[in-house]
């Protein structure tokens, strides 16, 4: 490997700024899940070199990069979706709450991580029904209408539908849609939450509306997006990762990394020069 | 008009009129068929023939009620061995299998698919009639439900196959186990077309004649139980057209008759069950 292409910050916790809009402190901040000398293969192609980083509780993180980076493979590593693929393989380490997510038991570890994928994916069931899913398979003993209305409440769709809850998901619209899957993977109240560009597919109406949410459901668990916007990222994020060719080149804060980047290539990408 | 152009508008005429004869052709079959079979045996349909015993030769009237059961007993059977083999074997094969597994399960199902069904009997009179030293509608339904198994299996993996890959990771995301994904989404995404598959397969073995002649055999009486010989439609049919019998002649056709009805029927609402429900759209 090129010594020059050495991820410029290749830390757990990302330095923070000491300005006056970031008012947060190191001893403040928890990192929920943390990855460490990660390296994925295909098959024999390599596509993830040793990547190192924190996912801080509470907080919204971004990976950002071209295509091809590598991004949505670390976004499926940490809730083990890479292992349905076959022929994939991964070396290193990757803890949540202090523990490793690759001995634990894959559908309790998944219950814990949750995700939302690129293009709406809900179920040929009822709206009820997509959202009560994750509760019933886990034999949730909690009151499943309840536990339906408030993640449809979280998601930030339940005025929209709640006087048909029993029609079909795909009667909705694409970011209604979006939004159905977020309070499906919100319902078994997972800790952290992946969204693998989750506004892709969506015009930009909708994309307002799930960044918004994303926003507000900091409180309620851990977000980290993997995005090919860079305004979306600079918008929802406090904190971004920069991938290149499978190689984490700067991680840092948000605010951070969009003004001043580390790394010549980290410039490069978020003023246009490629991607 | 040039030669060269007429010529061309001339072969063009000409391959239109043939193509659209032939297809003409196509469906008059069957409705020469249909028509055919209702002018001969619809006379002889009454309540008489769906509730009587077959008359003594020379006598007048009775019915084929016999072979009526008889049927729905062989097809009963016939569904129990198929459609349990088909619908797990094509669910290993949609979900588990890897490519060279997957590939000579599919390709010895096609084969299968195409054994004759004559071939189909022998096999079962030589493995259940003939070690049990008699005919039976056990071994009847034994060799149809064996002709089920290829066409419920090759047409509900590719039902299975038409479910979007993203159902199936939306579910594991959310810690649902292989098994539970399957259960609870995959299949229920492509029930109705494994439904369909079914019900098409059923309509198949429900005409099928050949294996039936070795190992239900006939009855010309009703048949009790599992473990004697039984009437069916399709047998009926053949023994009562090929007697010297006018008024046998009249019941084989009202048989034939009543047959076709009941696969038109199953073919209907198979497509009936296709065309309604939640229907996952394609991405």
């Amino acid at each position: 490997m090129h010594a020059s292409v050495r991820p410029a910050l290749s830390v757990n916790i990302p330095p923070l700024v000491t300005g006056a809009t970031t008012r947060e402190t190191s001893a403040a901040l928890s990192m929920r899940m943390t990855i460490s000398k990660v390296n994925f293969f295909y098959g024999n192609k390599q596509t993830l070199f040793d990547i190192s980083m924190g996912i801080a509780t509470s907080k919204v993180t971004s990976l950002i990069g071209p295509s091809g980076c590598g991004k949505s493979t670390l976004l499926r590593t940490l809730n083990r979706m890479h292992e349905t693929v076959r022929h994939a393989r991964l070396e290193g380490e990757i803890l949540l709450d202090g523990q490793s997510i690759l001995t634990q038991d894959v559908t309790a570890h998944r219950r814990r991580v949750g995700m939302v994928f690129q293009r709406p994916n809900p179920f040929p069931k009822s709206i009820f029904d997509n959202v009560a899913y994750g509760l019933r398979i886990n034999g949730s003993k909690a009151p499943i209408a309840e536990a339906v209305e408030k993640s449809l409440r979280h998601a930030a769709l339940w005025d929209e539908v709640k006087d048909h809850l029993h029609k079909s998901a795909y009667e909705l619209s694409g970011g209604q849609q979006q939004r159905l899957c977020i309070a499906r993977a919100l319902a078994v109240e997972p800790e952290v939450l992946l969204l693998d560009e989750p506004c892709s597919a969506l015009d930009p109406i909708s994309t307002a509306k799930i960044e918004e949410l994303l926003v507000q459901l900091k409180d309620l668990c851990t977000i980290t997006i993997v995005t090919h916007n860079m305004q979306q990222a600079a918008r929802v994020s406090d904190f971004t990762a920069f991938l290149l060719t499978g190689q984490l080149i700067e991680f840092s804060p948000t605010p951070q990394l969009f003004t001043t980047p580390g790394d010549p290539r980290t410039e490069a990408y978020i003023t246009g020069r490629f991607g | 008009m040039s030669p060269r152009l007429r010529w061309r508008k001339f072969v063009s005429g000409f391959m239109l009129t043939m193509t659209g004869a032939c297809a003409l052709v196509a469906v008059s079959v069957l409705f020469f068929v249909l028509g055919y079979l209702v002018y001969h045996g619809g006379t002889s349909i009454n309540w008489n023939f769906f509730t009587k015993l077959p008359a003594p030769v020379g006598e007048s009237g009775g019915g084929l009620a016999n072979a009526i059961l008889g049927s729905a007993k062989l097809l009963l059977l016939a569904s129990f061995v198929g459609v349990p083999i088909g619908f797990f074997g094509a669910i290993y094969l949609a979900e588990f299998s890897g490519g060279t597994i997957a590939f000579v399960v599919r390709y010895a199902a096609d084969l299968l698919n195409g054994v004759p069904s004559i071939v189909i009997g022998i096999f079962a009179y030589s493995l259940v009639v003939h070690p049990f030293k008699h005919y039976s509608t056990l071994a009847g339904g034994f060799a149809l439900g064996l002709m089920m198994i290829p066409i419920t299996l090759r047409s509900t993996e590719e039902f299975l196959r038409a479910v979007p890959n993203a159902l199936r990771e939306a579910a594991m995301a959310l810690g649902a186990s292989k098994w539970k994904t399957i259960a609870t989404v995959i299949v229920p995404a492509a029930y109705r077309g494994i439904l369909t598959a079914i019900l098409l397969a059923f309509a198949r073995v429900a005409g099928e004649t050949a294996p039936l002649l070795f190992t239900a055999l006939g009855n010309q009486f009703w048949s009790p139980g599992w473990e004697q010989p039984t009437a069916s439609l399709p047998v009926m049919i053949f023994t009562y057209a090929v007697a010297p019998y006018d008024d046998w002649h009249r019941q084989a056709w009202a048989a034939g008759l009543v047959l076709l009805g009941l696969i038109l029927v199953i073919n209907i609402v198979a497509r009936a069950i296709l065309s309604r429900g939640i229907a996952v759209p394609r991405t």
